[in-house]
This record gives C-alpha cells, structure tokens and sequence, in this order.
C-alpha cells in the first residue's frame, strides 16, 4: 500500500502539492507514483521563473524503465527547483514527500489549492485503479 | 489479464511489481530494480524465464532441418552438450527470431525461443519442416520452467542444490555447454554478461528451487533487472535491436552467421549474400551518453557527414546523417545512459540524440560495454 499523508493535496496525475509557510507550494511525486516508476536515475525541473499552468508537463523523472512527465497541479511561477536531485534522483524513492520534492511555485491563486484532491479522494483515485 | 508462469503466485507473495511483459503477466522487480542488477554483477541472482519456449526436436532428421533452417551452422555441434546461438532468417534475411540450439546427441535436439515469437515460430518451423519434408517430432514443452541464475556465485549456488553425483558433472560445464542433471536440464548459457546456468526443470519443481535458490543467497531478480544486464552486455534484445526489417549484418550479428561452409544453403543466405556484396549501409552500435539524462529506443542519433565542422571554407554543412536508438536505459554499473544503436557505417566517435527536442553529446562505442563484472568501454 502506497502512503498518501493527511496535510497534503494532490493531483489524479499522481503529484502532490504543499503550502509553505510563506505561502508558496511545494510539488512532488507520490509514493504510488514513485513506487510504479521504479528506481529513478534522473530528473529534470524547470529553470526557476517559468510561469506554469495547471495541468502542463512541467518536469520529466526517468527511472530505469521509462521516462514521465510530471504535471504542475497548480498554476504559478517557478522559483525553485530541487537541485539535489541531478545527483541523487534516488531522493525521490527515498523520501517522495521529504527530500524528494521537485519544485516550489508561487502560485497564481491559493484557491487552486483548494479544487485539487484531498488525501481520501486520491486514495479512492488508487484504490479504483488497484480494484 | 495475460499468462501466468507456474512461479507466479510465488513472484506475487515475494512483493514482486507484475507487469505485462508480452501477453505475459512477469515481474519487473522485487523491490529495487538497481539493486537486482548489482547483486548479478556482484554475486548471484534468478530470474523467471519460463514464459520462454523450450522445444524439442527428436529424429533422424534434425540436424539436416536445423542446418538449413538457421543462420548459424549446427555443423559446428558436434559434441553431446554443446549450444550455439543462431537467428532464424526469412527469405529476405530479415530476423523472424533469436535462439539457442542446445545438442544432446544425433537424435535429440532442444531449442530455445522468445516468448512474444513462440507462434509465429512454431509456424514457420512446422511449415519448413514440412515443406521439405523432413522427418522429426517436434514438442513444444510447456511443462517445463526455466530458472536463469547468474553471477559470480550463480553456478556454485546452483550446484549445492543439486544430487551429489550431479555437482561435479554440472560445475565443469564449459560456456555453452548443458547437460542432464536428473529431470534438470542445466545449461551454462545466459544474457546478463556474467557466468551462470539457465535450468530447465518440471514446472512443478520450480517453486521450491526458487526458495531453495533464495536461501541459498541467490536473489530474486525481475526482468527489469535482466534488461539492463543485458544492455551492459551488448547482448541484442529481439523486436527491438532486429527484426524482421533488420537483418544480422546491420545488427552486430554478422558473427552469428556462417557463409562457410559454401555450399550449405539455410535460408536468407542468398540475401544477404546480396546484401554482403551491395554493401551494408547501417550497423549496430554502442552509445555513451556525455552528459546526464537517458538514452530510450526510437531516440534519433544525429551523425555528422564527412567532413562536418571543417568549415572548409563553403558555409554548407556537410550532410549530416541520421540513426536510431534500439535499446536506450540507465547502466546502473557506469552510472550514465548507454544505448544500442543503428547508425550509418561511417558513424564513429562523437554523435548527437535527440532527447526531447533537445540534442546531448553521445559517443559510439564497441559493445559490451560490461562483461564478467568489469567495465569495457572508456567513460
């Protein structure tokens, strides 16, 4: 069983999303998503002040097996990408919802946060797509 | 739902991740495909290749249908116990398969084909056979598994299962060699480039050899895992490094081909004696990429012309070529992205790919680029 934590929200695409304290939103993979993947070896973020839109290819993690895009869930400005990952992608088998995050965005509008799943939504995404 | 191999349910309660590995439902990995791979290079793994499509051949007859069939040239066995390696060409000298001809005396013959070929192989064998009227039986033999064990420690891991009298006898196979061991068949063949046996046992053996192998220190490995060895090892990989568009000559698989002796005629030899005599445009190649990120199949591989980048003076570029990666992954023992790849015959040193719109420095190199556990290529 793959873990989906309480205080986040997600995408049916298989991302997360956190809100920062200083308001920003940090985006990652989720344990489903980095479980079906395999072993990541490499990744690629946005450079920092890409203006993203909801829904669009924003990063791409390549495992072993095959490489996938990864959807901004939100909309909003790049202002960080995880640079540890470039040498240890393997962060995000590690630790998806910790050191394995990808991106934080400045979000065009907090209010998207609020239209993505909630934890017991995704997991019935996961549950529907286990059945 | 696709077929089941008979260690299915075994692969499922080991916390295996099936997935559809042409209509059959295989494990990918137990866990960590990475790990699997350096536990081969390192020490000693199994994996399940049971959905692979054991076939005897019995009679009279076989040598002469195998020596017409295939490629390679079944004259070269000779000894009870010795396997070769061969394609299976049409007439067009395209590839229908690859396969291991495993001889155990004038009367008895075993073959070994790809899983996603085996009807298509079974066809056209039946076909041949039966327009040149040969004389054979011929068993598909379903009611065996295979273990493939490789690494290092495979083969002595192996033989501490098997019947006193049978260690001896099995440890000093020579490559390529098999040999009966009670209701085993135990071969000294792989395609992870590392030392090991593949065994053929009763489908209701399998199982517990599996725990018996695992208790022995042999881990279980997916077929993730087996991709990627066999990428080290510059081994071709069917339906994606040839075909039957793609003849040996431009799939690194000249060697596998005798045109000596002369007057043996198999079939697609009169092709690729055209072919040979045309001149082939394409061959296989290996790729290192320079930088990070990941080589996958149908990558374009960008080949400067003659003379490209000696500004010599016109402002045209020299024409510029073009190829495309067969087989691209993560090697897990260099740590970078190798590839197979077809590429123009001209093709040497640095090449470009095109990963996502984006071109990365690539250099051709001669596969393998692993074997035995060491590195062969200069990173």
């Amino acid at each position: 069983m793959s873990q989906v934590p309480a205080e986040l929200k997600y995408a049916k695409s298989h991302e997360w999303a956190r809100l920062l304290p200083d308001g920003r939103v940090e985006i990652g993979i989720t344990d489903h998503a980095q479980q079906a993947l395999g072993d990541l070896v490499f990744v690629e973020v946005p450079e920092t002040g890409r203006v993203l839109e909801a829904g669009a290819a924003c990063a791409v993690v390549e495992s072993v097996k095959a490489a996938s895009d990864v959807y901004a869930p939100i909309a909003g400005t790049v202002v960080e990408g995880n640079a540890e990952l470039a040498a240890t992608p393997e962060l995000i088998n590690q630790d998806c919802y910790g050191r394995g995050w990808l991106i934080r965005v400045q979000p065009d509008s907090h209010a998207a946060l609020d239209a993505l799943l909630t934890p017991e939504a995704y997991a019935a995404v996961l549950a529907s797509a286990e059945a | 739902m696709g077929r089941k191999t008979v260690l299915h349910d075994l692969h499922v309660a080991l916390g295996a991740r099936m997935v559809d590995f042409g209509g059959w439902d295989m494990p990918v990995n137990y866990g960590s495909q990475i790990e699997e791979h350096h536990r081969v290079r390192r020490e000693a793994g199994v994996f399940d290749v049971s959905h692979m499509c054991v076939i005897d051949l019995r009679g009279p007859g076989v040598r002469s249908f195998l020596s017409r069939l295939l490629a390679n040239d079944v004259g070269k066995l000779w000894k009870s116990g010795k396997a070769l390696y061969s394609c299976m060409l049409n007439e067009s000298g395209g590839v229908i398969d690859d396969l291991i001809v495993y001889y155990q005396g004038e009367q008895w013959w075993r073959v070994v084909v790809n899983a996603g070929t085996r009807d298509k192989d079974l066809a056209w064998m039946r076909r041949c056979a039966s327009e040149w009227q040969t004389e054979f039986s011929l068993t598909e033999r379903s009611d065996l598994a295979i273990l493939a064990v490789q690494g290092p420690q495979a083969r002595s891991r192996v033989a501490s299962l098997l019947e006193t009298e049978d260690q001896e006898p099995a440890l000093s196979l020579g490559a390529y060699e098999a040999r009966e061991c009670g209701l085993w068949f135990v071969a000294r063949t792989g395609y992870t480039g590392e030392d090991g046996f593949e065994i053929m046992l009763p489908a209701e053996e399998a199982s517990s050899v599996w725990q018996a192998l695992n208790a022995a220190g042999v881990a279980s490995c997916g077929l993730g895992a087996r991709d990627t060895l066999r990428l080290e090892a510059g081994m071709n990989l069917y339906g994606n490094d040839m075909n039957e568009q793609h003849h040996p000559l431009e799939s690194n698989l000249a060697w596998t081909v005798a045109f000596q002796p002369a007057d043996r005629e198999f079939v697609g030899r009169a092709a690729l004696e055209r072919l040979r005599t045309a001149g082939v445009s394409h061959k296989l190649v290996g790729l290192v990429l320079e930088e990070r990120g990941v080589l996958r199949a149908h990558q374009r591989v960008i080949v400067a012309g003659e003379g490209a980048g000696t500004g010599a003076g016109t402002g045209v570029g020299a024409t510029a070529s073009e190829g495309e990666i067969t087989s691209g992954s993560f090697s897990p023992t260099l740590e970078r992205s190798i590839a197979l790849a077809r590429v123009p015959r001209n093709a040497v040193g640095a090449v470009q790919v095109d990963i996502r719109g984006k071109l990365l420095p690539a250099r051709v190199v001669k596969p393998p680029f692993v074997r035995h556990g060491r590195v062969l290529v200069d990173l």
